[in-house]
Order: C-alpha cells, then structure tokens, then sequence
C-alpha cells in the first residue's frame, strides 16, 4: 500500500518505512469538507492557530519568568524592558489569550446556530466543551502570573469559590492553596499547571478532530453529505480559505499588540500583589464576565457558584434538550429568533458583570441569568416540539449549483 | 484440537478473568498508593503550619482607630470599638441575623474586637469603617458587615470569624 505513493524517491523511502505521506494525503486531500462551508467555518483551525501562538509564545516568556512569588512581579517587568522583544512575545500571549476566547466563542455559537451539536456530533461536541473549561483554567492561572494585584486577587476569589462545598471545602482550598491564604505556593504551582494544561488542551484537540473525522463537518444547510457532487478536498479549497481568515485574525491581533496592547488589560496588574488590600473594583477578564455575572446574580454563596457552573454544564445536555430534528437555524424561524435573544443575552451579562454589584445592575444580572437558563431549560425544548421548519432542501450540491441561499 | 481448544477457552474463561480482575486491582491499589502521597504535597507545608504566633501590643491604637496586623499571612482587624459602637452591635435581634451571635460571645472586653479581616464570601478584604453599618464594606461584591463583623447584608454566608487570641497583659495580646 505504501510503497504505491506517488512522489520523490526520498518521499517514497521514508514513506515506506513511516507512511506520514499517506497520512496526511489522507487527512488533508482526501478528506472530504461539505462544498458550501462559510466563513464560520473559519474559527476551528483558528483556534488551532490561536493555541499554538500561545505555546510558542508561552514557551519563550518561561525562559524568562521566574515562577516565585519574590521575584514573579519584577521578572515580567524584566521581560518588558530588558528582554530582547520581550514586550512583543508578553503582548502577543496575553492578547493571544483574549483572541483566542474571541474565536472559541464565535466557534461555539456557530455550533448553537446551525446545530452542530446534534446527532451524530455529541461527542464532538462534548470535546469541544471540555476544551473550553481546560482553557478558562489555564488562562486563568496564566493571569495570575504576572503577581500583580489584580492577579493576586483574581486568585484569591477563584480558589475561594471551593470554599462553597459543603463541608470539605476549606480543607480543599487550603490544599490548592498550600497555606492559610494564596501566596508563594499558589504561584508556584500554577506556573506549573499553566505550563501543562495546553499540551492537555492539544491532546483534547487531538480528540475534537478525530471526532470530527469520524462524523464528518456539519455545514450550513445542517443536512448531511450525499455523495462526491456535495463535498470538496479539504486541501486546497479549505486550506486556502483557513489561510485567508488567519490572515485577517493575525491583523487584528497585530492592531491590538502593536496599537493598544493594554487595552484589555487593568492598570491595577502593574501594582505588585498586595495580600493586605484588595483594589475597590476588581473584574475578571472580559472573557469570563458573562460567568461572573451569573456568579453574582444570586444572593447565596453556594447558589452562585453552582449556578456559575451549571451555566456551563448546561451545554453538556444540550442535544438532549434541543427537540427539533433539524440542525441548521435557517430552517427554523422560531429558534432562529431566540438564538439572537440568547446571544444578546450573554453579551448583556458580560456588561452586567463589568459594572459594581450594586442598586440597578444586581436586578438586570438577575433577569439576565434567569433568561439564559430559561432559554436552555425551557425554550429550546419547546420550541422544539412547536416549531414548524421549513422544507429541507434536497441536497448541499443542488443548493449550491443554483447558487441560491435555499 | 479443536475439542482441546475450545475445552480450554471454556474453563480458562473464570481464570482469565481472575486475571483481569487481579490486574485491575493491582492497578488500582498502586494507583492509590502513589496517588495519596502526590495529591498530599499540595497541601501546606511543615513550615507554613510551624507559622508563629501573632503579639499585638494595645497601647497606641486610641479608641474609634484599628490595625490591621498579619497572622498566617491573613490580615488581623484590631479595632478599638466606642461607646457607640459596642452599643449598636449589642443592639440587634439576634434571631434575624444570618448568621446569629451574640456580640458578648464574639469579644473577650467589648472595647477590643478582634477579626480574621478575610470576607466570608470570596476572600477579599473588607474596607474599616464603611457600609451600612459602619463596620466593614467589602468592595468585591458588596458585603456589609456590623460593628461586631457579623454579615448584614450582601452575599457572604457568615460573619468575619474571631482568631483565637489572649490578653497576655491588660494592653497586649497574642493570637494564635
Ligand atoms: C491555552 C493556552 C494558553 C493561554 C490561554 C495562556 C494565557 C495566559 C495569560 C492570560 C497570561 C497572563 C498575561 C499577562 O497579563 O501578562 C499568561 C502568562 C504566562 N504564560 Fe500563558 N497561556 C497559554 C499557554 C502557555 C504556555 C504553553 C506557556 C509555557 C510553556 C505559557 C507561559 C506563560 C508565562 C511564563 C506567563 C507569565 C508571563 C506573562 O505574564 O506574560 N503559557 N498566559
Ligand atoms: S468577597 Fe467580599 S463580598 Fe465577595
């Protein structure tokens, strides 16, 4: 079989005795992708990209920070002046990080919208929820790094959120701590954990693909692959076009290092941790404020943070919870409409969680989260159950070679 | 042989399984034994524990003033209370609070009220002096707490907790 590879007699040596050729042949040029993916589809290899930008940057900044609370603040102000380009691999990670929140969430509501959750994709599915928790972890421990204030008390109400379980819970934080409070400790073994929860997040990715090849892309008419007319080679066609948004998403990333490299940062993060005062106003990153509103939104500790993790969880069951048989939003006018509601729902939480706790916004954090799990719990089954789709079109070839949108 | 074979698929069946069991719990008793001694590192060191006490000496905090002092790395509030705010914190129905104490059960002398400066919600540290009820404002997410740190109102469960202390003389404690 391998020695039939086609190729340069160095290819075909080495491909016989390590068919890596016939691998990728089969991975990239045979593979075949729906023929009408659109620019949505563009944010999985995206977010491959986004993940290797932080190793590689990652991985270079830890030839230069010191993983010790002692010397943790002054060695990244180390890395901004005095390392070569130093500044250029700490602004890269760091709004890498924010980037790659930005294209996992758009992956992920390209999935709500065209149903790529459903049947035969759970897994698939369930992977890519896994992944996103592994990430919140690691960009969390990776903010606290820096042992500036804002890392220290991000790390102090984080891990606190343990001491909600009953009964257990401040044995279980004094043993993530590894004292009576964060300090030295804590740092040290988050910069442990940070260093491995990517390589955990490449071999979860590892997992995601060989899901998605096993059941193949979902695409935007939701129906499935007919045959040869519907699809075409992964590479070139989708190489090229995942080039193209890599293009664009390097451009954003370069205005954003290059132009306003702490615009999502806080200024408190350039004031050495301080474990005596806590600043007025602490906020989380903006990727974990639709999170943090929802913590806040309930007026019991315990409750919070159950409601906090439930408003994840919750995307675990949602194949179940979703009734309708059909997967693609454009067939559904009613789910069509509330998955805008939900979307607009999120963003308003994330607002919500960046303003203080107090008067009016304690109100509207509260309607917000009831109406996200009301979505969830409620709407998407029923909807389910009443919607009326419309008619599926025949096949992804006959949709495209009209040209039309169906 | 086919007769032999199949003889011996029979009755090797409960032996193979004995060995799949056997080697599952071989597995899992390893498992644990390295798992516990590993899972156990985390936790705080023989030094961290070895953490001295706390001496705090009285004389120069007036009265309507605190300090903060540092005990196991937490920050101590020692607050040197008035006339009035004892008052206040003995003023109060017990029953309605969330988390009911009495205010004689949370101080050694009234005028000297002694706290783990840590919000019982999610660790940040209260503000002296601010809030609802003058006692402690805690900016995270808004936890008011009384003259005698018990939570009022906001999201943290219980009241500041009491460290353990004595008065080694008439001006001057020890915590821990
Ligand atoms: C999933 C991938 C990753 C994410 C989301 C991530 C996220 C972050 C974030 C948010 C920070 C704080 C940036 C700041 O405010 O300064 C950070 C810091 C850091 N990260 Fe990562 N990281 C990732 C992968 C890695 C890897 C693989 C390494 C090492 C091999 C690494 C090493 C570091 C170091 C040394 C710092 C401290 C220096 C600094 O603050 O810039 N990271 N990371
Ligand atoms: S930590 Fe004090 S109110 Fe949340």
């Amino acid at each position: 079989m391998s020695n039939s590879y086609r190729g340069s007699a160095v290819v075909r040596w080495v491909n016989d005795r390590l068919p890596i050729f016939t691998f990728l042949d089969h991975q990239m040029r045979d593979y075949p992708a729906p023929r009408n993916l659109n620019y949505w589809w563009n944010y999985g290899s995206l977010a491959l990209v986004a993940l290797v930008l932080q190793i590689v940057t990652g991985i270079f900044l830890a030839m230069h920070y010191i993983g010790d609370a002692r010397f943790a603040f002054d060695s990244v102000e180390h890395i901004m002046r005095n390392v070569n380009y130093g500044w250029l691999l700490r602004y890269l990670h760091s709004n890498g990080a924010a980037l790659f929140f930005l294209v996992v969430y758009v992956h992920i509501f390209r999935g709500l919208y065209y149903g790529s959750y459903k049947s035969p994709r759970e897994i698939l599915w369930w992977i890519g929820i896994v992944i996103v928790l592994a990430m919140m972890a690691t960009a969390f421990m990776g903010y606290v790094l820096p042992w500036g204030q804002m890392s220290f008390w991000a790390a102090t109400v984080i891990t606190n959120l343990f001491s909600a379980i009953p009964l257990l819970g401040q044995e279980i934080v004094a043993w993530l701590w590894g004292g009576f409070a964060v300090g030295g400790p804590t740092l040290t073994r988050f910069y442990a954990l940070h260093y491995l929860l990517p390589f955990v997040i490449f071999g979860l990715v590892f997992l995601h693909l060989w899901a998605l090849r096993t059941v193949k892309s979902n695409n935007p008419l939701g129906i499935d692959v007919r045959g040869p007319q519907d699809t075409v080679p992964f590479h070139p066609y989708y190489t090229s076009k995942d080039y193209f948004g890599m293009g664009l998403f390097l451009l954003v990333l370069a205005g954003f290092v290059f132009y306003a490299p702490n615009y999502m940062g806080h200024p408190d993060n350039y004031i050495p941790a301080n474990p005596m005062v806590t600043p007025t106003h602490i906020v989380p990153e903006w990727y974990f404020l639709p999170f943090y509103a929802i913590l806040r939104a309930i007026p019991d500790k315990l409750g919070g943070v159950i409601a906090m993790a439930a408003s994840l969880l919750v995307l675990f069951v949602l194949p179940w919870l979703d009734t309708s048989r059909v997967r693609s939003a454009r067939f559904r006018p009613i789910y069509k409409v509330i998955f805008w509601f939900l979307l607009a729902d999120v963003v308003l939480l994330g607002y919500v969680g960046s303003q203080p706790a107090e008067g009016i916004w304690i109100h509207i954090g509260r309607a917000l989260t009831a109406y996200y799990f009301f979505h969830f719990l409620i709407l998407t089954p029923v909807v389910g159950k009443i919607e009326r789709p419309r008619p599926l079109p025949q096949s992804i070839a006959a949709v495209v070679l009209k040209g039309g949108k169906a | 042989m086919a007769e032999h074979g199949t003889a011996a698929v029979h009755t090797g069946e409960t032996r193979r399984d004995f060995l799949y069991v056997a080697t599952a719990a071989v597995s899992v008793v390893g498992v644990g034994a390295v798992g516990w001694p590993i899972v156990d590192s985390m936790n705080p060191t023989a030094d961290v524990l070895a953490l001295a006490t706390t001496e705090v000496d009285l004389v120069p905090i007036e009265v309507g003033q605190a300090i903060t002092v540092v005990w196991q790395s937490k920050p101590v509030f020692v607050r040197h209370r008035t006339d009035q705010e004892i008052a206040a914190a003995a003023d109060v129905a017990i029953e309605d609070l969330r988390d009911p104490q009495a205010d004689g059960d949370r101080v050694q002398k009234p005028e000297w009220l002694i706290l783990i400066g840590i919000c019982t919600h999610l660790g940040c540290i209260p503000i002296g002096y601010k809030g609802d009820f003058n006692g402690w404002f805690c900016p995270c997410h808004g936890s008011h707490y009384d003259t005698s740190g018990r939570i009022r109102v906001g999201p943290a469960p219980e009241n500041l907790k009491v460290p353990p202390y004595t008065f080694t003389t008439d001006t001057s404690i020890v915590i821990g």
